[in-house]
């Protein structure tokens, strides 16, 4: 489609013609942004309601304070992570320039997701908007209330013909896809996910996958069960579960068992009252498509509590699932929904072993007092990212990468993780044309000697202060006169 | 294994690529050393999990990021540099924790022969492997090869064969890291001491024959400088190798016939300055400098590889920089000028994978700079930390304490006006005094 190749040609003329360059640019333009959250944020919170039944707290606390946030740290530090790093020097280069310039990479594509349309939109294109790029934003057309909300107000606040949105379905996306970027951030499924890396492929563009998984959680027989069901359950059915980090499924150890699904029960009347349908706290699943495909999800497990649906509305109940057999439906998918399976295991190793015969999720919880069980199992896994005792706190913690692996994805984000994803790190040398008796060295006719004067000035790593690289100065002359000479011999 | 065989690999290198022995010794078996013993005395270091800077809300946790192995890595390696372009990567994936599948490229068959003799004999052979099909059906066995799944590739090579490699990788979602040629370019200012230029360009050109990635692919020469560039590398050529390179003990040959043949078709483009004798049967060109060359002449097509530098005459900074910019991001930038407004007005207005003012081809013997290229010459890095980094995941860890749920309390349902106000106030507090705060 033309559209899209007029919309990707108009965000490179605007990077080429180097407005984004400056620093100030990029500030107003995150400040901007700022802007944008701050005087729509009941706009925003309507949209998420259409969407998802989400409530004001959830948007602040989900959507809006991460933003925000983040805004604040690139404005803090942008300065900071875009100057020149400057690294350790041999003694062939201690005369010399030699750094790091992190530069932008051009056009960065961004496809957000649907299950918190806001901020898996908007976090990345801060972090490629601070490195300096040009965007292309994808919102996701499942949740259509904040895409359009979000293909409304972007134009309004930032710089139009370096950022743009544009919206639609698989066709477009498709289309988007056949056109060159410099990076490409994808939120989503891995088997889109694949598609994505594929398209990417053609051009040679590097790629950002944030993926999905199944998230094991580990309960450990010593522990406050009331505390851990808390955090697991605000973890697994806020947004009625639709988290890429949601605790998935529960391993726990077989004596606490019955407790477990207690106290889970108590918890989920405490959070959502006896009819979570009634409640202005739970969300809607996104669609009908996705109410069935939950629902196939619980054949042959037992419903130890919820189960109720109403697939007009999109309700799904908080639901606890035991008697579950690995090999089920339910163990074999991501749910991303409001089911709960509870397997059972003996001991610590018989978990890790569960879980490590299964693709690398994108988050690994367990619940333990002892730190050193703990540091077990982060130790024989492997997963995106750990949160032990709670659920999904890694994720707001922004001096942390957020990312997958293996399955689960590949790349990372959030705070410097976004800046340095979105730039180009450009190793530097800025040599002088002095020094050129050291340098001789290297030139044929060989000799072993001068084989033997290389090896010395490669191998020393050096790093100096001013006084230093004063002494050092005057070390390398000394140096030229004295390779001068021996040479001459 | 490089220091108890070095006179083998000598030998394997003098076969496969004619290498002089100042070269092998230097630019193979040194930096290879140099990596493998810079690797080892930092790797503890590198292993330390990283300890973050936390928020209010995570004040009493534990945050931090732990590096761990990915898994199976497979390195391919690159003829131009055998052994190097095989085991930099295979020492970053070894330090990180990997093990490691080597397929070494069969063009350099001898070397790729001896290092899987040599491999197993020094390292864990469980491990790693070598894989070496010999000369049969390279294309196919490396399709064949791509088939399996692996935790990390990393490929060193053309951009063909890398979209290809990203291609099959992406069946698994396998992070890639692409290193490949293309077509550096390096640009004269009228204000530079031409006879170092000269030097640095010529030696950077015609070492390996031209077989180097980050050789200068093609000069852009400030007209008021041309003559005076042509005298001194003429000088320099001949200092260098003699009156007949191809009895230099220190000028290498083309790695194959195929190779050969396709450099000889670049050879009519332009004039001849310099150079420009040949012998297949040597797999020999002479250091070729060709002069009037156009920008859409053969010779400014693809990337070279060769001993052959076209000279291509411009009459201002804005024309060379424009003629960097119609072409896909090089590996490698390259400025001579005493000007450091030149310097910096060429450094940003392009980009590169490294970018290097008054030298050529020295930024990847330093293992403090990343090594690798964006857009069309690749993604991703290696050399010291980087390939560490490169083959290794961070896993962002937090370890909480199960008590405290004084304050989680607040985030749990049913929803409380009085407890959003709480948590929008905290969070307000931390982001003043850096990072920013969600609920806990």
């Amino acid at each position: 489609m033309d559209q899209m190749k007029n919309t990707v040609g108009k965000a490179r003329a605007a990077f080429n013609s180097r407005k984004a360059c400056s620093l100030e640019f990029r500030k107003q333009q995150l400040q901007a942004l700022r802007r944008l959250l701050t005087e729509n944020e009941d706009r925003i919170a309507d949209a998420l309601h259409k969407d998802l039944n989400k409530n004001k707290l959830d948007t602040q606390v989900f959507e809006i304070i991460g933003l925000e946030g983040e805004i604040a740290l690139l404005l803090e530090k942008l300065t900071e992570w875009a100057a020149p790093r400057p690294v350790e020097r041999n003694l062939l280069t201690l005369m010399d320039e030699v750094y790091i310039q992190p530069e932008p990479l051009g056009v960065v594509l961004i496809i957000g997701a649907w299950n918190y349309p806001f901020v898996l939109s908007l976090q990345p294109l801060l972090g490629a908007i601070a490195a300096g790029n040009a965007v292309v934003l994808k919102p996701s057309e499942v949740s259509e209330n904040s895409a359009a909300l979000i293909k409304e107000l972007i134009p309004k606040y930032l710089d139009k013909d370096l950022y743009q949105v544009v919206c639609g379905g698989v066709a477009e996306t498709t289309e988007l896809l056949k056109e060159k970027f410099d990076h490409i951030m994808y939120t989503g499924n891995s088997t889109v996910g694949k598609i994505v890396m594929e398209a990417a492929a053609k051009h040679l563009t590097p790629v950002t996958l944030e993926l999905g998984g199944k998230s094991p959680c580990y309960i450990d027989k010593n522990v406050d069960i009331d505390t851990v069901c808390r955090r697991i359950a605000w973890g697994k059915f806020t947004n009625c579960g639709q988290t890429c980090i949601a605790p998935d499924y529960i391993l726990c150890d077989k004596s606490i068992h019955e407790k477990v699904i207690e106290r889970l029960k108590e918890t989920i009347k405490e959070f959502y009252g006896e009819d979570p349908k009634k409640s202005p706290d739970y969300c809607r699943i996104i669609n009908t498509h996705h109410v069935k495909r939950i629902l196939s999800l619980l054949e042959g497990s037992k419903v130890a509590y919820g189960g109720q649906y109403d697939e007009a509305s999109c309700y799904i109940a908080p639901t606890i699932l035991t008697d579950v057999s690995p090999t089920s439906k339910v163990m074999k998918e991501e749910i991303f929904g409001p089911l709960l399976p509870i397997l059972t295991v003996n001991n610590v190793d018989e978990a890790i072993q569960f879980i490590n015969q299964r693709d690398k999720p994108l988050a690994l919880y367990a619940f333990c007092h002892d730190k050193k069980v703990l540091k077990k199992i982060v130790a024989e896994t492997s997963s995106g990212g750990v949160t032990a005792n709670d659920t999904m706190i890694h994720f707001t913690i922004s001096t942390l990468p957020f990312g997958g692996v293996g399955n689960s994805g590949m790349g990372a984000y959030h705070g410097k993780f976004s800046f340095d994803t979105f730039s180009h790190h450009r190793a530097c040398l800025i040599k002088s044309l002095k020094m050129e008796t050291v340098n001789k060295v290297r030139y044929p006719p060989g000799s072993p000697e001068k084989v033997k004067w290389i090896k010395r000035l490669i191998t020393k790593q050096v790093n100096f202060g001013k006084l230093g690289l004063v002494f050092i100065g005057l070390l390398g002359a000394l140096l030229a006169v004295l390779m001068k000479v021996l040479l001459l011999h | 294994m490089l220091e108890n065989n070095e006179s083998q690999f000598l030998k394997a290198l003098q076969h496969d690529l004619h290498k002089p022995k100042f070269e092998a010794l230097l630019s193979e078996i040194a930096v290879i050393k140099n990596e493998a013993i810079y690797a080892a005395n930092n790797l503890e270091e590198w292993m330390e999990p990283e300890y973050v800077e936390k928020t209010l809300s995570t004040a009493l946790d534990e945050c931090y990021v732990l590096k761990e192995p990915l898994g199976v890595v497979l390195v391919i390696g690159h003829w131009s540099f055998p052994l190097q372009l095989c085991l930099i990567p295979f020492i970053g994936a070894v330090s990180a924790g990997n093990c490691v599948v080597v397929r070494p490229s069969e063009t350099a068959s001898n070397t790729a022969e001896l290092l899987q003799n040599l491999l197993p004999k020094y390292l864990d052979n469980e491990c790693y492997h070598v894989i070496y099909g010999g000369h049969k059906d390279a294309q196919n066995d490396l399709s064949d090869l791509l088939q399996h799944k692996f935790d990390h590739v990393f490929y060193t090579g053309d951009a063909t064969t890398g979209k290809l490699v990203m291609q099959a990788a992406t069946k698994f979602l396998t992070p890639v890291t692409l290193v490949l040629a293309g077509k550096n370019p390096c640009y004269i200012d009228r204000n530079c001491d031409i006879y170092m230029a000269a030097r640095r360009i010529a030696w950077a050109r015609f070492v390996n024959a031209g077989q180097n990635l980050l050789a200068p692919d093609y000069v852009l020469c400030h007209a008021d400088v041309h003559d005076k560039l042509l005298k001194e590398l003429y000088t320099c050529v001949t200092e260098f190798y003699g009156e007949a390179p191809e009895k230099s003990p220190d000028f290498g040959r083309l790695v194959s016939i195929e190779h050969y043949q396709k450099l000889k078709e670049l050879l009519g483009c332009g004039k001849l300055f310099i150079g420009g004798k040949s012998d297949e049967g040597i797999k020999y060109i002479a250091p070729t400098i060709l002069l009037d060359v156009k920008e859409n002449d053969p010779i400014m097509e693809k990337d070279i590889f060769g001993p052959v530098l076209p000279i291509i005459k411009v009459c201002a900074l804005e024309e060379a920089i424009n003629i960097i910019r119609k072409r896909e991001k090089p590996l490698a930038v390259y400025v001579y000028s005493s000007n450091f407004k030149v310097i910096s007005e060429v450094m940003s207005r392009t980009s590169s994978g490294c970018f290097c003012s008054n030298d050529s081809g020295m930024q990847n013997m330093f293992l403090t700079l990343p090594f690798g290229g964006v857009g069309g010459s690749g993604m991703g890095c290696c050399h010291g930390k980087y390939g560490f980094d490169t083959f290794s995941h961070r896993r962002a860890c937090i370890l909480r304490n199960i008590g405290i749920e004084c304050v989680t309390y607040l985030r749990y349902p049913p929803y409380v006006d009085k407890n959003l106000s709480l948590i929008l106030w905290a969070s307000s507090l931390s982001r003043r005094s850096s990072g920013w705060c969600q609920i806990s």
